[in-house]
């Protein structure tokens, strides 16, 4: 019988922002900006409360990429956290900067628009996201269960700094909850 | 000094300048291997014309980002004085980057800014700048305190002194006529940033 003593229970029982934090880390990715969410709030302060990272929000999308693309030039690896109406900014930096420079700039996206969205502009922005992402052939992978998280940020960090390429994380309701209309 | 004083200069008191000659003078300035992010627009070809560094690196397009570019190679290489060249067309257009570096209080972060009032690459239409805006008066106000317009040459390179020598962040403002740049930069992205990595010490 499994206990919440056995290790691998436990793993599984962890929040998935504090096993992205702790991908982060293992892979050295110290620079995270962002631009809030409310889905990636225990992200961001997981990430705050910790002195490995050096954390802070930009006034948009585009500038936390241009951020952690200098950064990453000058031997500093970092992430970019944002909403999906943040992503679709970004399609002319991406073109210009991260992928004909070849920069691993990784990106992570709390995924509005889908599963019980409630703004009509979330549900119409969102769709533009992984046809962005599919036409400049930018490595994307939707984060929806716990139990893959792990696997899935570390290998494709890896990835991206070894073949020079960005990475996209798309965080689905189906792992984060997502955001919930209120009356 | 007379012109860093308490009484800054506001953008219509400083003398219209050339960029080919602002950019060569700073570039040899340069001692101590500091980084310059060369801005789209005209920025880069003249960075380009004024000297081969591989420390420098020269933007291709996203317009706005030399600034954040620079910030993010400053944070990563504390040492290192870095410093952003951009056009008056791009900082407009990424303007809060103004508000991001003064939060960071970026030590290293030299800002500078050339000034002709246009998209002079874009066929010279008149610019906000062109009609009133002031850069340096906007990134005081962004928290940025050592803002300030260059009064003319000689003025530009005791800024830059200082700006090299002591805690920034710094913005320089500079008003440039509207010269052709002298060359043109060669477009090989993969080439470029592979350059400037070795520049930085980051790839052997
Ligand atoms: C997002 C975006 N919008 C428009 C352009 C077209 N464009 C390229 S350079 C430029 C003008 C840049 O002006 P400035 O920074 O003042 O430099 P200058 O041309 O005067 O040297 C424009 C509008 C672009 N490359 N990217």
């Amino acid at each position: 019988m499994t206990t919440d003593t056995d290790p691998q229970r436990a793993e599984a029982l962890r929040p998935w922002h504090e096993i992205v934090r702790d991908a982060l880390k293992a892979n050295d990715v110290r620079l995270i900006t962002f631009v809030p969410d409310n889905v990636l709030r225990p992200l961001i302060e997981a990430v705050q409360a910790d002195p490995f990272f050096t954390v802070f929000s930009t006034t948009r999308e585009e500038e936390a990429v241009g951020i952690v693309s200098g950064a990453w030039m000058a031997g500093m690896r970092g992430i970019v956290l944002m909403q999906t109406s943040g992503f679709a900014t970004l399609a002319n930096v991406l073109a210009s900067l991260a992928v004909p420079f070849q920069i691993p700039v990784m990106m992570m996206v709390s995924e509005r628009g889908t599963l019980g969205e409630f703004n009509i502009g979330q549900a119409l922005v969102a769709r533009t996201m992984r046809p962005v992402l599919d036409c400049l052939a930018i490595e994307h992978h939707t984060l929806s269960r716990l139990d893959e998280v792990e696997f899935i940020v570390d290998r494709s960090i890896r990835q991206a700094v070894a073949t020079q390429a960005p990475v996209t994380f798309i965080l689905s309701p189906l792992l984060t909850g997502g955001k919930v209309f209120q009356k | 000094m007379s012109q860093t004083a308490n009484t800054p200069l506001v953008r219509d008191q400083a003398k219209v300048m050339n960029r080919f000659d602002l950019i060569s003078r700073m570039v040899k300035k340069l001692h101590r291997d500091e980084a310059v992010i060369g801005g789209i627009g005209y920025s880069n070809f003249d960075l380009w014309a004024a000297g081969r560094r591989p420390q420098n690196f020269y933007m291709l397009g996203s317009m706005g980002l030399a600034a954040p570019i620079a910030l993010g190679v400053a944070i990563a290489q504390p040492e290192r004085k870095t410093i952003a060249l951009e056009g008056d067309g791009s900082i407009l257009m990424q303007v809060g980057a103004l508000a991001t570096i003064a939060a960071r209080k970026q030590k290293n972060l030299i800002v500078v800014i050339l000034d002709n009032g246009a998209y002079q690459i874009t066929g010279g239409q008149v610019a906000a700048t062109g009609l009133g805006a002031d850069i340096v008066a906007m990134a005081r106000g962004a928290g940025i305190g050592q803002s300030m317009w260059a009064a003319d040459e000689s003025h530009f390179d005791e800024l830059i002194d200082r700006a090299l020598a002591e805690d920034g962040p710094w913005l320089i403002g500079c008003r440039i006529d509207t010269s052709k740049p002298v060359d043109t930069t060669e477009r090989d992205p993969a080439q470029i940033r592979d350059r400037f990595m070795r520049g930085l010490g980051v790839k052997k």
